[in-house]
């Protein structure tokens, strides 16, 4: 990801934050222009920070950049205010993750930039910590 | 010293990553004999630093129950930022919501950075300057393979959210001190990997003469006893080093009980003293006096004396240091270079 296209995304990844449409209520994460409904006008939305996973998938043979993190699982999660997300899922071994599993969003490193690039940071989800 | 106005925390919150290195392991790996401490606390893959920062942050401002925007200041101590330019504050103060009305920095003083960053936000805090500061002690240690400090260079740290006193404020201040000398025991030269250290020189000209010159000359200043505190922390870069700090201050094994985690987690350096202090808040007491002394090599020692208000009991919800001192997983010594970026493909 380029230095300019991480930093406009960075509230959304770091806060969890979406979008939330001011006429019928339709929350989008990521963000879109135009709602389902027609409107074009948003207001932020913090997404809940808690939920559980529907599916998921343990990533072999990783994309560019997530080579060393393999095995890792990458998951459909229903939040508890009913946003979905997908997102990988940490602090947890591959073959423990199972529907239902409740999760909670935490702040992780996501890619390095090679050596002397930046650093990206975002939100990933573990098993609730209580 | 003392402030202008009165200071206390009023939100706090610390993070031990899950993953966790035997000293034993360590032994099998170069036949050594050592156990400091007994495990370790190590980092995932995806954590540094900045990620612990924030976790600690985030507890510390759910706990506060304040509006964000209104911390005037994040300060991070580091010794193991994770970029050589950039401050790490920046990023923590992004996610928590801080921004663009805030000051941040990194501050270094081996492991005492986080104390340090708690000093000035007192001062900022005390002054009227800023509403509400958060000094945060965090670090993921760096320990040479096969040097003593392989067994206890660990990951963790705390967050601290200080504010004028008032009822919601759970622990305030009565005074702190400070106590710096240029005492070279241990360092590590810009672009090294490794820092290194004088061996038994780190011991009584180092840790001690600045434990207890910080903390006699508190003790001296306010008045109080070492009878007069229910609980004490030492800095605790081992088992043995805040045992002996309490025995000479004159405190007892009880006092130094919660705050001592060294021995299950390592020493989490500028993150050590505030984990140890996070610890302690987490089964305190209203009412209860806290004495907090910790220490960086270079050297110096930053003294403090909380004393617990009854917010304390409504402020520490979620996760306490204890839970993610037992949520733990070993990994083997090939785990941890691995997690640590230290293995070179
Ligand atoms: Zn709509």
């Amino acid at each position: 990801m380029s230095v300019p296209r991480y930093w406009r995304n960075e509230v959304p990844r770091y806060r969890l934050q979406g979008e939330e449409c001011s006429q019928c209520g339709a929350k989008y994460f990521p963000t879109r222009p135009v709602c389902k409904c027609g409107s074009t006008d948003f207001k932020p939305y913090k997404l809940a920070e808690r939920g559980e996973v529907v599916t998921w998938t343990t990533i072999s043979s990783a994309p560019t950049g997530f080579e060393k993190y393999v095995p890792y699982v990458v998951a459909l999660i229903e939040l508890e205010d009913g946003c979905k997300v997908l997102s990988q899922v940490v602090d947890i071994a591959p073959d423990a993750v199972e529907a239902g599993l409740k999760v909670e969003a935490v702040f992780r490193k996501v890619k390095e930039d090679g050596k002397e690039g930046i650093l990206q940071y975002g939100y990933k989800f573990r098993p609730v910590v209580e | 010293m003392k402030t202008g106005r009165q200071v206390g925390i009023i939100g706090y919150g610390a993070y031990v990553p899950m993953y966790r290195l035997k000293a034993s392991e360590i032994n099998r790996v170069w036949g050594g004999f050592g156990a400091p401490v007994e495990e370790k606390s190590v980092v995932a893959l995806d954590e540094d630093t900045i990620t612990i920062s924030v976790e600690a942050a985030k507890q510390a401002v759910k706990r506060a129950n304040i509006d964000p925007s209104e911390i005037g200041a994040v300060y991070v101590g580091t010794e193991s930022k994770p970029y050589a330019v950039k401050p790490s504050g920046t990023i923590v103060a992004e996610v928590i919501g801080a921004t663009p009305s805030v000051s941040t920095a990194d501050y270094e003083f081996a492991c005492k950075a986080g104390t340090e960053a708690m000093q000035t936000c007192i001062g900022l805090v005390g002054s009227g300057m800023h509403k509400y500061a958060m000094a945060i002690g965090a670090d993921t240690a760096q320990g040479r393979p096969q040097d003593a400090l392989e067994y206890t260079a660990a990951c963790g740290g705390a967050a601290f959210i200080f504010g004028e006193r008032s009822a919601e404020t759970i622990a305030y201040l009565e005074a702190s001190y400070s106590f710096v000398t240029d005492t070279p025991d241990f360092w590590r030269r810009s672009k090294e990997m490794y820092p290194r250290h004088g061996n038994r020189f780190t011991g009584a000209p180092a840790y001690f003469k600045h434990i207890t010159g910080a903390g006699k000359a508190l003790l001296e200043e306010t008045g109080y006893k070492p009878e007069d505190f229910k609980w004490a922390v030492f800095h605790q870069p081992n088992a043995k080093f805040p045992i002996n700090a309490a025995k000479i201050m004159g405190f007892s094994m009880d006092q130094i009980e919660p705050g001592l985690v060294s021995p299950r987690i390592g020493n989490t350096y500028a993150g050590s003293t505030p984990v140890g202090l996070a610890a302690t808040l987490d089964v305190a007491e209203p009412d209860d006096k806290i004495f907090v002394v910790s220490y960086g090599s270079g050297s110096g020692s930053d003294a403090f004396i909380f004393t617990v208000q009854d917010a304390i009991l409504e402020k520490r919800e979620g996760p306490k240091m204890e839970t993610f001192i037992e949520r733990k997983e070993y990994v083997d010594y090939a785990t941890y270079l691995k997690n640590r970026g230290q293995i070179i493909k």
